[in-house]
C-alpha cells in the first residue's frame, strides 16, 4: 500500500493536494468508481451480497445445461407430484419437472432486468445531465415532465403501457426503463449541479467547447459514483418489477420457464406442491437482497462510512 | 530543551511548551515534533508556516485538542504552572475558554447560526462562572463589545451571526475568546478571507487587547507580513518542526535559517525593493520525512551532516533559537541578495489601434443589479495591467466580462483588436476565443480531476488548430516547457500534482492556445507564498518571452509591483485610480488607494 499513511490525508488540510509523488500501483482517482468498488469490498455486506448475486446468476446461466429434463417436457411425473428421485422438486400443474424449470427460469428475469436498467440509466443520465447543465428553462421543462411520470406508481404505469400497446418483451423492457428514468435523472441532475459550478466547466466554455462535449467529457466522468449506486438500486427494483409483471401474466407466456410465471402458474396448488411457488419466490427475493446488499456497500464506501462503527 | 523555559521564567512566562509531539493516529507518523516555545505576558508570538506544515495542529494541541485522526504523542504544556496535558476532562473543560481560549479561522463556521450573538457570548460567561449575577454578566457583555469595537447596544447584541459582516463576526469570536480574561489565547489565522481594511482593524484589536489585559497570544498564520506588524516574536515552522524562533527584529533583520530567509525573499514587497524568489520543491509530508534536516532537499547550504540528523536548537542568543548546522554562515550573509526587478515591458499603446483589448463604457449586470458602472481601460501587448481592489469591487467581474464568461447582461463595448465582442464567448469569433485566454483563481477547481494533463492540454489545441498527433504532442510539450514543467506529466492526473504545479498546468493550457492576451484572475491567491513567487516569476517571464498582454487581477497590492506596469484600483464597480504602478503605489491620489496602501501589512 501507500507509503503515506492513509490518515495523513484526512487530518492535514491540503495534505492531499500536496501529495508529492504518484500513488503507488498506478490506481489513481481517474476512475473513482474503481476505488469505490474496491473500498466497498471491505464491508461484510458487500461480500455476502456479491456471493448471493454471483451464485444466482451462475445458477441461471449454467442451469439450462445441467437440467435433468427439458423444462417443456410434460408428464415427467403425474401433475402436482411431490419430490421423487425422478423429479427432485416434484412436478407442476401439467407435469413439468419443477427443478429443471427453476434451473432454466432465471435467465429471462435477470436478462430483462439488466437490459431495462441499462436503458433507464442511459435515458435518465442524458436527461439529468442536460437539465442540470441547461438551467433554468430547459431544466424546468425536463424536470416537470419527469415529475408527471413520477406521479404514477411504476407498476401501474407499466401495466397501463402494456395494456395500451400490447404485450411484448421489448415493450416491457422499455416501459420499465421509462419508469426508472425520472428517478435516475434526478440523481444525475443533482450530481451535475455540483459540477457545473466548477471552474473547469467554465474553462471549457471559454474555449468554446460544444455543449455535448462538455456534458460527456467534463461532467459525466465526475458523476459516475452516484450513478453507480443508482444503477444497483434501480436493478433491484427492475428485478422485482419484471418478476411481478410475469406473475401478473405479462411478459413471458406459458409454456416458457420463468420464475415469475412459475409462481403465477402454481399458486393454486400452494398447499399440494409448495416447491413450484416457494423456490422461485425465494430465488427472486434472494437476488434482490443480494443486489441491495452490494449497492448498500457501494454507497457506504462512497460516503466513507467506517466499517466498524457505522459512524461517518 | 528546557533552556528557553528557564531563562525566561523570571520574565512572566505564561505558556511553555516543551517537546510537543502530535502524531497521526493509527500510523504514529509525526505531524509535529520537538515543538518547544514559550510566551510571556502581553506578548504575541507569531507561528508562521506554509500549508500542511502542522501549525494549526500544534496550535490546537495547546488546548489539549486532538484533531480527528491525530493524537498528542508527547511533550509538556504548562500554562501558569498547570500541566494542560495532565488535566482530567472536567478540569480541561474549565480551562478551555477560561484559562486558554481559541479563535478559529472562519468565524462564519464557528458561530452558531441559530443563536443571537448575545446568547453565545453570555453562554461563555455562564459556563465559566464569570460574574456573580446576571446583571454583572450583562455589564461584562457590554464591556466585551466595546473592547472589540462593536456597538454594545441591545439591538446589535440581538443580531444573528448572518446579520454581521465577516469582520464583525470575527470580532464577536474575539470577544468570546477574551470574555473570561484568559491567560493564553490561540488565534488560528483569524484574518484569512478578510479584506485588508477589515484585517487591519482586527489585527489592531488583537494587539490592543493582548497588551491591555497582558494576555499571551499565539498567532498562527501563513503570512509573514501579517505577523511582522503584530507579533513581538516569531516562530517559523517547517514540516512539523520549529526551525527558527526569535524576536521579530532579529528574524527580519538577520534570519539564521535558510528556510526563513527564502520565505522572506518570497514575500512580495510593497516598496518594490526586492525581486521575488520562490522556493522550488515541496515540504515532506508526515510519514515521508527523511533522516536529517527536513529542509535539506530544498536548501542551497546543504552538506553531509544535514542528511545525517536533524539539527538541534542552537542560535545566536537565548531568545533566538535556530535549528540549522550552518546558521553562523547563513547569519553572516546579507539579507536579500539583490536582484533587479523585471520591468522589460513594451511601451504603452500610443493610439487605440495598438490596443489589443479596449473596454469602453462597460456596465455589467447580475440580473437587474448593476455591478460595474462604466469602465474604460485598454490592454497592450508586452504590458501587464493590474486590477486591484477588495472583494466586491468588481475586478473579477470585469475580467470575466472581457473573457466572455460573465453570465449576466453587459452594456458598452468590449473590443478585441478593434472588433466588438459578443457577451458570450461561444458567440464570439474563433480568433478572439483563441487569443483571449483566462486563467482561473484556483487550480484545484479549474482542472478536471478525471482528465490527464495531456487531455486537459489537448482541449484548446483540438478546438483551435488542426494538428496531427505528433504535432499535438509537440505543442503540449512546448506549452509545459514554457511553464517549466516536464513532458512526463502528460499522463498524470491533477491530483498527482502540487498546487503550484496545477496552476502551471492551467497556465500551460492557456498558453497552448497561443493567446495574445492572458487574463489572470487571482491566480496566486490559493497558493503558498513560496509557490506564489515562482508563479509570478513565471508570468513576468512569459510577458517578456511571448509578448502577451496581461490583465492581472489581485486583491494583494504588493504583488502588483512585481508584475504589472499599469494599475487600475477598483472600488464598488468603478476604477478610482489608474496609472503607472510606480506612481500609484508611491504617490496615490485617490483616498481609497491611500487607505488600501495604509492597511496593507508590510515587512
Amino acid at each position: 500500500m501507500s507509503v503515506i499513511p492513509q490518515d495523513a490525508q484526512e487530518i492535514i488540510p491540503g495534505a492531499d493536494e500536496l501529495l508529492p509523488e504518484p500513488r503507488p500501483g498506478g490506481a489513481h482517482r481517474r476512475r473513482e468508481w474503481v476505488d469505490i468498488i474496491r473500498g466497498s469490498l471491505r464491508f461484510g455486506r458487500t461480500k455476502v451480497g456479491l456471493v448471493i448475486v454471483v451464485a444466482i446468476v451462475a445458477l441461471a446461466l449454467i442451469g439450462p445445461y445441467v437440467a435433468p429434463h427439458s423444462p417443456y417436457a410434460t408428464g415427467v411425473a403425474p401433475d402436482y407430484a411431490g419430490p421423487s428421485a425422478r423429479a427432485w422438486l416434484g412436478t407442476d400443474y401439467i407435469g413439468h419437472d419443477v427443478f429443471s424449470r427453476i434451473l432454466c427460469g432465471g435467465r429471462t428475469v435477470i436478462g430483462l432486468s439488466v437490459v431495462a436498467t441499462v436503458l433507464a440509466m442511459i435515458l435518465g443520465t442524458a436527461l439529468g445531465l442536460l437539465a442540470g447543465y441547461s438551467r433554468p428553462a430547459v431544466d424546468d421543462v425536463i424536470m416537470r415532465l419527469l415529475d408527471v411520470l413520477l406521479a404514477f406508481p411504476s407498476i401501474v404505469f407499466v401495466l397501463l403501457l402494456v395494456a395500451l400497446l400490447g404485450n411484448s418483451l421489448g415493450l416491457i423492457v422499455l416501459a420499465v426503463a421509462i419508469t426508472h428514468a425520472p428517478r435516475i435523472a434526478r440523481v444525475a441532475r443533482g450530481a451535475t449541479l455540483e459540477i457545473v459550478g466548477r471552474d473547469f466547466v467554465r474553462a471549457s466554455e471559454a474555449l468554446g467547447v460544444p455543449r455535448r462535449k462538455i456534458l460527456a467529457g467534463e461532467i459525466l466522468p465526475n458523476i459516475t459514483s452516484p450513478l453507480l449506486v443508482e444503477f444497483g438500486l434501480r436493478l433491484t427494483y427492475s428485478i422485482g418489477l419484471i418478476a411481478a409483471l410475469s406473475f401478473l401474466g405479462f411478459g413471458m407466456q406459458p409454456p416458457a420457464a420463468d420464475w415469475g410465471l412459475m409462481i403465477h402458474e402454481n399458486q393454486m396448488a400452494l398447499a399440494v406442491q409448495p416447491y413450484a411457488v416457494f423456490v422461485p419466490v425465494f430465488l427472486i427475493a434472494l437476488l434482490t437482497i443480494g443486489t441491495n446488499l452490494v449497492t448498500d456497500g457501494v454507497s457506504r464506501a462512497l460516503i466513507g462510512i467506517d466499517r466498524d462503527t457505522g459512524a461517518k | 530543551m528546557s533552556e528557553i523555559a528557564m531563562t525566561t521564567a523570571e520574565n512572566d512566562v505564561v505558556l511553555t511548551v516543551e517537546g510537543l509531539r502530535v502524531e497521526l493516529d493509527p500510523s504514529g507518523a509525526d505531524i509535529d515534533d520537538e515543538v518547544t516555545l514559550s510566551i510571556r505576558k502581553g506578548e504575541v508570538l507569531g507561528l508562521v508556516g506554509e500549508s500542511a506544515s502542522g501549525k494549526t495542529t500544534a496550535a490546537t494541541a495547546l488546548l489539549d485538542h486532538e484533531r480527528r485522526g491525530a493524537r498528542i504523542g508527547g511533550g509538556k504544556i504548562m500554562v501558569e504552572g498547570r500541566d494542560i496535558l495532565a488535566l482530567k476532562p472536567n478540569e480541561l473543560r474549565r480551562v478551555r475558554g477560561g484559562l486558554i481560549s481559541y479563535v478559529p479561522q472562519d468565524p462564519s463556521m464557528s458561530l452558531n447560526p441559530a443563536l443571537r450573538i448575545q446568547t453565545q457570548l453570555v453562554e461563555i460567561l455562564e459556563a465559566h462562572g464569570f460574574g456573580a449575577s446576571a446583571a454583572e454578566r450583562e455589564k461584562r457583555l457590554e464591556e466585551m463589545m466595546e473592547e472589540v469595537l462593536l456597538p454594545s447596544d441591545a439591538a446589535f447584541r440581538r443580531r444573528y451571526p448572518h446579520q454581521l459582516s465577516g469582520g464583525q463576526q470575527q470580532r464577536v469570536a474575539l470577544a468570546m475568546a477574551f470574555a473570561c480574561r484568559p491567560a493564553v489565547i490561540v488565534l488560528d489565522e483569524p484574518t484569512t478571507g478578510l479584506d485588508v481594511t477589515t484585517q487591519a482593524h482586527v489585527l489592531r484589536t488583537v494587539r490592543d487587547l493582548t497588551q491591555t489585559y497582558s494576555v499571551a497570544a499565539l498567532y498562527v498564520t501563513h503570512d509573514l507580513a501579517v505577523v511582522a506588524n503584530l507579533a513581538d516574536r516569531i516562530a517559523v515552522m517547517y514540516a512539523g518542526r520549529l526551525v527558527e524562533v526569535g524576536p521579530k527584529e532579529a528574524l527580519f533583520g538577520g534570519a539564521c535559517h535558510p528556510y526563513t530567509r527564502k520565505l522572506l525573499e518570497a514575500i512580495p514587497d510593497l516598496n518594490g525593493e526586492h525581486a521575488l524568489r520562490g522556493i522550488p520543491g515541496r515540504a515532506p509530508v508526515p510519514g515521508r520525512r527523511p533522516e536529517g534536516c527536513f529542509f535539506a532537499a530544498r536548501c542551497d547550504d546543504v552538506e553531509d551532516q544535514c542528511r545525517a540528523g536533524f539539527p538541534p536548537y542552537d542560535g545566536p542568543g537565548e531568545d533566538h533559537r535556530v535549528r540549522c548546522f550552518r546558521w553562523r554562515e547563513v547569519e553572516a550573509r546579507p539579507m536579500f541578495a539583490d536582484r533587479p526587478l523585471r520591468m522589460a515591458a513594451g511601451p504603452a499603446c500610443a493610439t487605440e489601434e495598438d490596443a489589443l483589448v479596449t473596454v469602453r463604457g462597460v456596465r455589467v449586470f447580475y440580473g437587474s443589479h448593476e455591478i460595474l458602472h462604466g469602465i474604460d481601460t485598454t490592454v497592450c501587448s508586452r504590458r501587464c495591467i493590474a486590477l486591484v481592489g477588495e472583494s466586491g469591487s468588481g475586478k473579477t467581474t470585469l475580467a470575466r466580462a472581457i473573457a466572455g464568461i460573465h453570465p449576466g447582461k453587459i452594456e458598452g463595448d468590449i473590443l478585441f483588436k478593434g472588433r466588438r465582442l459578443e457577451r458570450d464567448s461561444r458567440s464570439r469569433p474563433k480568433e478572439s476565443r483563441q487569443q483571449l485566454q483566462y486563467i482561473f483563481q484556483s487550480p484545484y477547481g479549474s482542472l478536471n480531476p478525471r482528465k490527464t494533463i495531456g487531455q486537459i492540454l489537448s482541449q484548446p489545441l483540438k478546438e483551435f488548430f488542426r494538428l496531427s498527433r505528433d504535432d499535438m504532442e509537440k505543442r503540449m510539450g512546448d506549452a509545459l516547457e514554457l511553464v517549466a514543467l516536464d513532458a512526463t506529466l502528460l499522463s498524470k492526473y491533477p491530483d498527482q500534482l502540487s498546487g503550484g504545479e496545477r496552476q502551471r498546468v492551467a497556465i500551460a493550457r492557456a498558453l497552448a492556445a497561443e493567446p495574445s492576451v492572458l487574463i489572470c484572475d487571482e491566480v496566486t491567491s490559493s497558493l503558498d507564498v513560496s509557490v506564489q513567487a515562482t508563479i509570478i516569476e513565471l508570468l513576468a517571464g512569459l510577458i517578456e518571452e511571448t509578448g502577451v498582454g496581461m490583465i492581472f487581477v489581485t486583491h494583494h497590492l504588493p504583488l502588483v509591483r512585481s508584475i504589472a506596469q499599469d494599475v487600475a484600483v477598483m472600488s464598488a464597480g468603478n476604477i478610482v485610480e489608474f496609472g503607472p504602478v510606480g506612481d500609484v503605489l508611491s504617490d496615490p491620489q485617490a483616498d481609497y488607494t491611500k487607505k488600501l496602501l495604509a492597511d496593507t501589512p508590510t515587512i
